[in-house]
C-alpha cells in the first residue's frame, strides 16, 4: 500500500505494459509471417487482425488502448463484457473479450459497464426469509420465464433457474447455480424485466452463507492462529526478503492439488 | 356540459388500437349495464365498466386516464355474463397496455414499503408487476 | 391397484406463504392414493394469464411449465402420462388458459417453441392441466368420505371460490354461478357447508399491492356477509384470496372495529383435519386470524 502512495503510477502506462506481457499471439512475431487473418468489425468499423487472437488482443492490435473495460486478462473479473454477431447470424453473443477468440466477420461492440442498482443492507442485522430477496429487489417480481438472461451469460449459468428460485425463497439453488458468476452484467443488461440478477444473487450467497452454512472449523482455527500472533514472525520475515528470494519461495511453494 | 363527438374515421383509431391489442371488438357493446352491475368494482371506479366501453366506442382518450382501467382485477365476472360475448376484462388489458407501452407505469414497485415487501405473498407482487408494470 | 404419480406444479406461494396448502395436500393425495410429483424444474407461471393478443412474451412462463411434463414421463417419475395437476387458483388459470390458447394458435406456440430453443424438448400439446378439486371430483365424494376419521361435525363453513377456479367458462372448474364441487367435499367430511352470493365475488386480488383499501372493504363484504349467513370460517384454494380474506382482517378490524375475525383455512387442510392427518402438514402458524380456538370449540384438535 505504501509503494502505490508513494510512487504516483500512470494507470496508461501500467495497462500498457499489462498488454504488453500478455500478448504472446502476436509479440515478436512480423506481419508477414502471420498467415491467417480475418475482418472483424469494432462499432462498424473494420479492421483485419491475425485470426488467433482474442477479442481484447484484438482491438489492441486494431489500436484500441484499454483503461476502463479490461481488468485481469483471465477471464474472471468480468471488466471487458462484449456482444457480437457472426455474420450472417441474427443470434446476439457474448462474451468476455479476454476469454473470446475473434472470428471472420464479426461485429462486435465492448459493454463493459452495466448502470445496476444495488440494494444496501446490513447483513448482521437482515433477516434470513422467504421475502428478503424481494424485499430488498422487488423488480424480481417482474420476471417473465423468457430466459434470456440464460442465453445471455458469459459464463454459462442457468441464471434465469437462480431467478426463479430466488423468488420463492430458494436460497441454496440461487446460491448454488450463481456461484460461479463473475458479474459481468450482460444478464442485467439484456433483461426485459429490468433485474439486475447478479447483485440480488450477491445478497443470496451472503445471507446464506451467514445462516446456512455450517462455520467451517479449518477457517474458524486459522483465524483463532492469526489472532495468537503464530504468523507475524513469519510475515515479518518474508517482507525482509529480496525479490530473487522471493521468486524462489514462489516457485518451490507447496501447490494445492487440484 | 355537453361535448360533441364526431364519428370521423379518425375517432375509430383508438377502437383499432385496442382490437389490435386485445382482438376485442368494442362497437359491438350494446350498452345493456350488465358488466356495471356486476362488477364487484364498480362502487369504487369513477366511471362504470359500460362508460368505459361507450368512451371506447366513441375513440375518447380520456378512458386512459380513468382510475377504472386500473381497478378492474380481471375477475372476469362481466366476461361471463356479456350477453353480447364480449370480453371487458381484455378491453380493460388494452387500454392498461397502451399505457404501459408508453412507459407509463401504473406503479413503482420501489415506493413500497419495507414492511408492505416483507408481508406481501408473492402471487400479489407478481400479479401488480404484470399488471401494473410495462 | 399400484399407487397413481401424476404430475403436480406448485407455484411461487405454495413454497412461502402458503406451504401449509401444499403441505396439507400432498398429505391428503397421499392419504387417498395418489402421489403428487412435483415438477424437477419449474418457474412462476406469472400468476395471471395475459389477456393481451399480440404480445406472447406472458405466455412463455407457462408453456416452459407445460412441456416439463414430458421429460417426467419419460423419466418414468409419473404414471399418468398427460395430466398436471395445480393447487393455486391463480396458477391453475393462468396455465390452463395459456394451453388452451396455444392449442388453438398453432403458430403462436410455433413461436414460443423456436423461442425455447435451448429446452430439450418443444411444447407439443400433450398435457391437460387440471386443479386439484377436478382430480377430487374424479375420486369421488364417496372414497373421500371412507376416509374420514373425524368428522367435522358442527363446523359451518362458507366455500369461497373467488374467480381464478370458475371464470372464464372454458377453463372454470365448475357452474361459474352455481358451483358445489367444494360444498360436496365439504359435507363428505361432515361439515355444513353455507351459501352465500359472496362466495363467487372477487377478493380485490392483486389490487391489494396498490391500492389495499379496495381490498379491504371487498373483504369485509365478502367476510361480514359470511358470518351473516352463519358460516364460522371459509375455505379456498388460492393463496391471494386467503391473504386478502385473512390477513387484510388486520386492517379491516381498524376499520371496523365491531368487526369479528373469522379463520380462513385451504380446503385440503380442512381435508387432512377430518382424514386424522399429523400435525405437521396443517401450518397453522401462517394464519394471521389463528383457527385452533374454533376448532378447540369444535373438539377438532
Amino acid at each position: 500500500m505504501k509503494e502505490t502512495k508513494s510512487k504516483k503510477l500512470d494507470p496508461e502506462k501500467v495497462m500498457e505494459r499489462i498488454a504488453e506481457a500478455s500478448r504472446p499471439t502476436v509479440a515478436g512475431v512480423e506481419e508477414k509471417d502471420v498467415r491467417h487473418w480475418v475482418t472483424i468489425y469494432v462499432m462498424g468499423r473494420g479492421y483485419s487482425v491475425p485470426a488467433d487472437l482474442t477479442i481484447l488482443t484484438a482491438m489492441e492490435y486494431a489500436g484500441y488502448k484499454f483503461i476502463r473495460g479490461c481488468g485481469c486478462r483471465q477471464g474472471f473479473c468480468g471488466a471487458c463484457s462484449t456482444v457480437y454477431r457472426r455474420h450472417g447470424e441474427y443470434k446476439l453473443q457474448t462474451g468476455m473479450a479476454c476469454q473470446t477468440r475473434v472470428e471472420d466477420g464479426m461485429y462486435l461492440v465492448q459493454i463493459p459497464f452495466s448502470p445496476a442498482e444495488k440494494a444496501s443492507y446490513d447483513i448482521s442485522k437482515e433477516a434470513y426469509k422467504v421475502n428478503t430477496l424481494l424485499k430488498h429487489y422487488p423488480e424480481l417480481a417482474r420476471c417473465v420465464a423468457c430466459n434470456t438472461c440464460t442465453k445471455a451469460c458469459t459464463q454459462d449459468l442457468q441464471v434465469m433457474d437462480y431467478i426463479q428460485a430466488a423468488i420463492r425463497g430458494d436460497f441454496e439453488t440461487c446460491v448454488n447455480e450463481s456461484f460461479d458468476c463473475i458479474q459481468c452484467g450482460m444478464c442485467a443488461l439484456r433483461c426485459p424485466a429490468e433485474i439486475v440478477q447478479y447483485n440480488m444473487a450477491q445478497l443470496a450467497r451472503r445471507l446464506y452463507g451467514r445462516n446456512d452454512r455450517p462455520e467451517p472449523k479449518h477457517l474458524t482455527d486459522r483465524l483463532k492462529e492469526i489472532e495468537q500472533g503464530k504468523f507475524v514472525k513469519p510475515l515479518d520475515e518474508i517482507t525482509k526478503k529480496s525479490k530473487e528470494e522471493l521468486e524462489k519461495l514462489y516457485y518451490s511453494r507447496e501447490k494445492e492439488s487440484d | 356540459m355537453t361535448k360533441k363527438i364526431e364519428l370521423a374515421p379518425e375517432n375509430n383509431k383508438l377502437c383499432e388500437k385496442i382490437c389490435s391489442i386485445s382482438g376485442e371488438v368494442v362497437t359491438m357493446c350494446d350498452q345493456c349495464g350488465t358488466c356495471s352491475a356486476s362488477c364487484p368494482m364498480a362502487a369504487e371506479m369513477d366511471i362504470n365498466p359500460s362508460e368505459m366501453m361507450k368512451m371506447s366506442q366513441l375513440g375518447m382518450e380520456e378512458v386512459l386516464e380513468t382510475k377504472a382501467i386500473w381497478l378492474c382485477a380481471s375477475c372476469f365476472t362481466c366476461v361471463v355474463r356479456c350477453p353480447r360475448g364480449l370480453d371487458l376484462s381484455k378491453v380493460a388489458e388494452a387500454l392498461r397496455q397502451i399505457k404501459l407501452r408508453q412507459a407509463e407505469d401504473h406503479m413503482d414497485i420501489k415506493k413500497l414499503t419495507i414492511e408492505e415487501l416483507e408481508g406481501l405473498p408473492q402471487i400479489a407482487l407478481i400479479s401488480a408487476c404484470r399488471k401494473f408494470t410495462g | 391397484m399400484s399407487q397413481t404419480k401424476i404430475a403436480y406444479y406448485p407455484g411461487c406461494t405454495l413454497k412461502t406463504t402458503a406451504k401449509n396448502f401444499e403441505d396439507s395436500a400432498l398429505a391428503v393425495a397421499r392419504a387417498l392414493d395418489i402421489e403428487l410429483v412435483e415438477l424437477p424444474k419449474w418457474n412462476c407461471c406469472g400468476t395471471v394469464y395475459s389477456l393481451t393478443d399480440d404480445n406472447l412474451m406472458y405466455h412463455i412462463a407457462p408453456v416452459r411449465n407445460l412441456l416439463r411434463v414430458k421429460q417426467m414421463v419419460r423419466d418414468e417419475l409419473v404414471t399418468d402420462d398427460h395430466r398436471m395437476v395445480v393447487l393455486c387458483s391463480m396458477c391453475y388459470n393462468a396455465l390452463k388458459r395459456t394451453n388452451l390458447r396455444v392449442k388453438e394458435n398453432p403458430e403462436d406456440l410455433q413461436k414460443i417453441n423456436d423461442f425455447m430453443y435451448l429446452e430439450d424438448d418443444d411444447y407439443e400439446l400433450n398435457v391437460d392441466v387440471i386443479h386439484f378439486l377436478d382430480l377430487l371430483k374424479e375420486i369421488g365424494v364417496e372414497k373421500i368420505r371412507e376416509k374420514v376419521v373425524k368428522p367435522l361435525n358442527g363446523l359451518k363453513v362458507l366455500p369461497y371460490y373467488g374467480c381464478m377456479l370458475l371464470r372464464p367458462k372454458e377453463v372454470g372448474i365448475d357452474d361459474p354461478e352455481e358451483p358445489n364441487l367444494q360444498e360436496n367435499i365439504l359435507a363428505a367430511l361432515g361439515a355444513e357447508p353455507i351459501d352465500s352470493p359472496y362466495r363467487k365475488v372477487c377478493c380485490g386480488s392483486y389490487l391489494t399491492v396498490d391500492n389495499k383499501y379496495v381490498v379491504v372493504e371487498l373483504a369485509y363484504k365478502i367476510l361480514s356477509h359470511a358470518q351473516k349467513a352463519g358460516a364460522q370460517a371459509l375455505t379456498t384454494s388460492c393463496p391471494l384470496c386467503a391473504f386478502n380474506l385473512d390477513n387484510r382482517q388486520k386492517e379491516i378490524k381498524e376499520k371496523y372495529p365491531g368487526f369479528k375475525n373469522i379463520p380462513v383455512f385451504y380446503f385440503t387442510q380442512l381435508m387432512a383435519l377430518a382424514f386424522g392427518l399429523s400435525n405437521e402438514c396443517y401450518g397453522f402458524d401462517l394464519h394471521h386470524t389463528k383457527p385452533e380456538p374454533l376448532l378447540k370449540e369444535k373438539q377438532l384438535c
